[in-house]
């Protein structure tokens, strides 16, 4: 294998490289002209204080996985292009550049797809006219509205594995959290915005009981939380689908598993009232959610708790914290997290439940987290990575051909180098900072 | 020559841990390698046997110059290796354990010869001496017994040049004495020894020839009929070191501590510690002797409340100790636990936050929910100056600091309140001489201004020095306490072995 040596700013440059050489297929050279000035004096400003250079060095090992993951990815869709093999007999260089080029191009439209064309917006802003705007601007808000719920799940993730507990249960946590909201949202009549913090203050509720229970389990029994939380994930959706299909939710005389609108009065309001722009209030309340989850985590005597009992329970027990109280707490929060994300889903986005109601969002807040480090920043940064490869999938593969499915395949391999800082370490001969939050595995605590 | 290690350099991130080092053995010769922990020892023995590979320098064995590129390969240029930690499956026997991975087989299929692999082993124990019962489990053996299996492992893969890494610290004094007589009589047989110890009294009584090793660098080889414990133990630390802790004789003031009938069962739901009497005064240290494994990690899990009590009391001041070891701590009662990385520390915390790592609850860290940087920060920066702890600032992880200074983390968060009973078990385990005088000094400060203290330790050194009282643990039992004046490591030393 052949090793790079790539120090800290290397990593950006290459990055910048990247995007430069994206943007020279795309004939947008200006474009990344732009992004590379961006990046170049971010690095310079950060590094010029101490807080800035940890936050640059903790950038190091997802930044790498990132890239790396890209990489495969490219190799993975020229190797799998059948044409390539039948012309790279005859032209290994041409094939081999329109091969590359192909890459480009894909991952171009992933881009622009989840970033809008900066063309489009520019003239469209220019213009001035409402619905121009409205669509130029439509990939970056159809980002912002899939990156809603991954924050909050994502963070809800995140505090569990900090407090040691491999809770892999937010997909079920965020189902019956969509479900009390929804049920609010529908039958509770209160006026005006009182009806949406109380289908809010419901959708954490149902989470927040999604997560007790693993969490009371395994205080009290040593329950594995890894173990019940896939357990309850496969019983919050078949609880969902039988509501679904009953009075409770369902709209008499229906015959699909949907439920009834929420009234308007408990609909979550739009960010920008232009058309076409999904997104919402939602991301405003993610936002909100991830400094509460910081104050909580780093400023609170309840976040000391769960830090320490994450990093070492035995030293926890030892210093008079309790484990069982602090496991139930840590689910308490976290599931209430998840529920928030299916709340913000029905009140803002689709303003109905239905069993498509989240596409895997729990299962992608898990690599969120820990691509994010487990910190409510880092979360948030990997949320709205993960929200641009939802949102700009499409795009892609409508302008490509590229199949949709290899961006799953490229967040799973965003994950596995996360997840093996050593192997990123070998390829690029990078000394990986000692202080990044290690993965916090599942532990057995004795309780 | 035998063996001889040419400017063996290793370099870890951060560390030169064998800075040139080099080393000779003869056959028939035992070379003490002493050295404190982090002096090099263990890196240069994993070289030697093939674990890690050298930057530089060179293993010459009989004269030829080899590099082992795995641990059988050092095995087969006659290296064989004790660990500290055997390395013996316990439902084997004897036989079993001794041939794993080397069996004799005979015929075409490959079956295993037992009877020939267990005339060889009957006949290896004789000659050495071993006293080995080639059929018992291993799990029913005696700790020195099981060492002397990984002995005759070596012995069996005939190895002539053996390392044993720090064989004493599993035994009473008398099983020691016994290792010193198999030791001595495989030299007389020709096999090249390399004793790896840190205590001083061993290596002057057993080497040929005493290399000591200081921050990954030889400082020195002598013959133990030209040298003495002090200036070997200054040749180790590289200053003036006091072997004996000062102290005036103890005041004892009333009973403190109070330990009746204590039962306590172990993970498994033995009885680990049985019928267990023991009181401790003010002013005093009660320090229990006992070989490892012997119930003190239960008991003081116990006393401590990280453990349940089967049956029995224990009273602090009279008052009986509740089952949460937080409401224990607010008794008076301060911890070092046996493990500090395990018990006593959060790994990933920063220095600050292990400082209040039990009481970041109580004000002035804590107004309720809300937790204050700024007064920890505060009271850890205090606390760092006070206890003279080494660290680059009260941010850093507690995890990158030398044992040493972790333990003074801990003893600083321990010490740093008013207490009037100290549980410390192992307090100076793994830990240079510099920290080992530092953390005796103030543990016998405590006693001075009045505190009752017990001490748990498998270290006799430790024991003798600091216990006014001395209580030996065998099976679970306190089966002896000894004043200070009558311990004598030989009396000691037969109570850690079982016999009253």
């Amino acid at each position: 294998m052949s090793r790079l040596p790539i120090g800290l700013s290397g990593i950006f440059w290459a990055l910048a490289g990247v995007a430069f050489a994206v943007q020279f297929f795309l004939s947008k050279a200006y474009i990344a002209l732009g992004v590379e000035i961006i990046i170049v004096v971010a690095i310079a400003v950060l590094s010029r204080s101490v807080q800035g250079r940890n936050f640059l060095n903790r950038m190091k090992l997802p930044m790498l996985a990132i890239i790396s993951a890209f990489i495969v990815g490219g190799i993975v869709l020229v190797l799998s292009d059948l044409e390539f093999y039948t012309k790279f007999g005859l032209n290994p260089i041409g094939t081999l550049v329109s091969s590359l080029g192909r890459v480009a191009e894909a991952y171009g439209a992933l881009i622009v797809g989840a970033l809008g064309d900066p063309g489009k917006i520019t003239t469209a802003l220019a213009s001035g006219q409402a619905n121009k705007i409205g669509i130029a601007l439509r990939p970056i808000s159809e980002t912002f509205l899939a990156t809603t719920p991954l924050i909050l799940a994502g963070l809800g993730v995140a505090v569990a594995f900090r407090s040691g507990v491999f809770n892999i249960g937010a997909e079920g946590q965020l189902k019956i959290g969509a479900m009390f909201a929804v049920w609010v949202g529908i039958w509770i009549p209160v006026p005006g915005p009182f009806h949406i913090l109380l289908a809010l203050i419901a959708g954490i509720a149902g989470g927040a009981l999604w997560g007790f229970i693993p969490g009371i389990l395994k205080a009290k029994t040593g329950a594995h939380e890894v173990i019940t939380t896939i357990m309850l994930n496969a019983i919050a959706q078949q609880i969902m689908l039988a509501l679904l299909l009953s009075p409770v939710l369902q709209p008499v005389g229906g015959t699909t598993p949907i439920s009834m609108p929420i009234q308007a009065s408990a609909q979550l309001p739009l960010l920008l009232d232009l058309p076409k722009l999904r997104v919402h209030y939602g991301l405003v309340i993610a936002l909100i959610a991830a400094a509460w989850t910081s104050w909580l985590m780093f400023r609170t005597t309840k976040g000391f708790e769960f830090r320490a009992a994450g990093l070492n329970p035995r030293a926890a027990g030892y210093a008079g914290m309790h484990a069982g109280r602090t496991i139930v707490l840590a689910m308490l929060v976290s599931g209430g997290l998840a529920g928030l994300a299916g709340a913000s889903e029905v009140l803002g986005t689709t303003h109905y439940l239905s069993p498509t109601i989240s596409p895997g969002y729990g299962w992608d807040a898990i690599s969120l987290a820990l691509l994010g480090g487990t910190r409510p920043g880092g979360v948030v940064v990997a949320a709205l990575l993960f929200g641009a490869l939802r949102a700009g999938g499409p795009g892609m593969a409508l302008a490509t051909g590229v199949p949709i499915d290899l961006l799953a395949f490229i967040s799973a391999l965003v994950i596995m180098f996360v997840a093996a800082p050593r192997l990123v370490r070998e390829i690029y001969r990078v000394k990986l900072n000692a202080t990044t939050p290690s993965t916090p595995r599942p532990q057995e605590t004795r309780t | 020559m035998r063996l001889r290690l040419n400017g063996i350099t290793k370099q870890f991130p951060g560390v030169l841990a064998n800075d040139h080092v080099s080393i000779e053995v003869d056959r028939g010769e035992i070379l003490a390698l002493l050295g404190e922990n982090g002096a090099g020892k263990t890196t240069l023995m994993n070289i030697l046997s093939g674990l890690y590979r050298p930057d530089a320098g060179e293993i010459v064995v009989d004269d030829t110059v080899r590099a082992f590129r795995d641990p059988a390969e050092a095995i087969a240029a006659g290296i064989g290796m004790v660990h500290q930690h055997f390395m013996l499956v316990p439902i084997f026997d004897v036989t079993d354990s001794v041939t794993l991975g080397s069996e004799v087989t005979r015929g075409p299929l490959g079956v295993i010869d037992r009877p020939a692999a267990r005339a060889r082993i009957v006949d290896l124990s004789e000659t050495y001496g071993l006293d080995v019962d080639p059929d018992a489990r291993i799990e029913d053996l005696p700790v020195g017994v099981r060492q002397r299996v990984e002995i005759l492992k070596a012995l069996y893969r005939r190895s002539d040049i053996l390392v044993l890494d720090e064989p004493s610290a599993v035994l009473t004094p008398q099983e020691t004495d016994e290792l010193f007589v198999i030791i001595r009589s495989l030299a007389k047989a020709g096999t090249a020894i390399i004793f790896i110890s840190h205590k001083l009294n061993e290596v002057l009584e057993i080497a040929d020839r005493i290399t000591v090793l200081r921050l990954g660098k030889v400082v020195g080889t002598v013959i133990p009929a030209e040298t003495s414990q002090s200036a070997l133990a200054e040749m180790m630390v590289g200053r003036q070191v006091q072997l004996t802790v000062e102290r005036k004789d103890a005041a004892r003031g009333p009973v403190v501590l109070a330990v009746t009938k204590l039962q306590v069962r172990d993970d498994r739901g033995e009885i680990t510690v049985k019928h267990l009497d023991l009181d401790v005064h003010a002013g005093e240290i009660v320090a229990v002797a006992g070989v490892q494994g012997n119930g003190q990690t239960e008991f003081v899990e116990a006393l401590t409340g990280l453990r349940a009590i089967d049956a029995g009391t224990v009273t602090v001041d009279g008052v009986g100790i509740p089952s949460d070891p937080r409401a224990i701590a607010d008794l008076g009662v301060a911890h070092i636990p046996e493990d500090r990385l395990r018990d006593g520390l959060v790994k990933g915390f920063t220095v600050a936050e292990n400082y209040v790592l039990d009481a970041y609850h109580r004000e002035p860290y804590s107004s309720g929910i809300r937790f204050h940087r700024d007064a920890v920060a505060a009271a850890a920066t205090q606390a760092v100056a006070d206890f003279d702890i080494r660290t680059p600032s009260i941010g850093t992880d507690v995890g990158s600091l030398s044992g040493g200074n972790q333990q003074k983390v801990i003893v600083a968060r321990e010490f740093g309140r008013t207490v009037k009973l100290v549980v410390a078990s192992q307090p100076t385990r793994g830990l240079d001489v510099g920290s080992i005088e530092y953390i005796h000094r103030r543990i016998v400060e405590q006693r001075d201004a009045g505190v009752a203290i017990l001490i748990v330790s498998t270290e006799l050194d430790e024991v003798l020095a600091l216990g006014d009282r001395v209580a030996v643990m065998y099976a679970g039992e306190i089966v002896g306490i000894l004043p200070a004046a009558e311990a004598t490591r030989e009396k000691v030393g037969l109570l850690m072995g079982g016999v009253r």
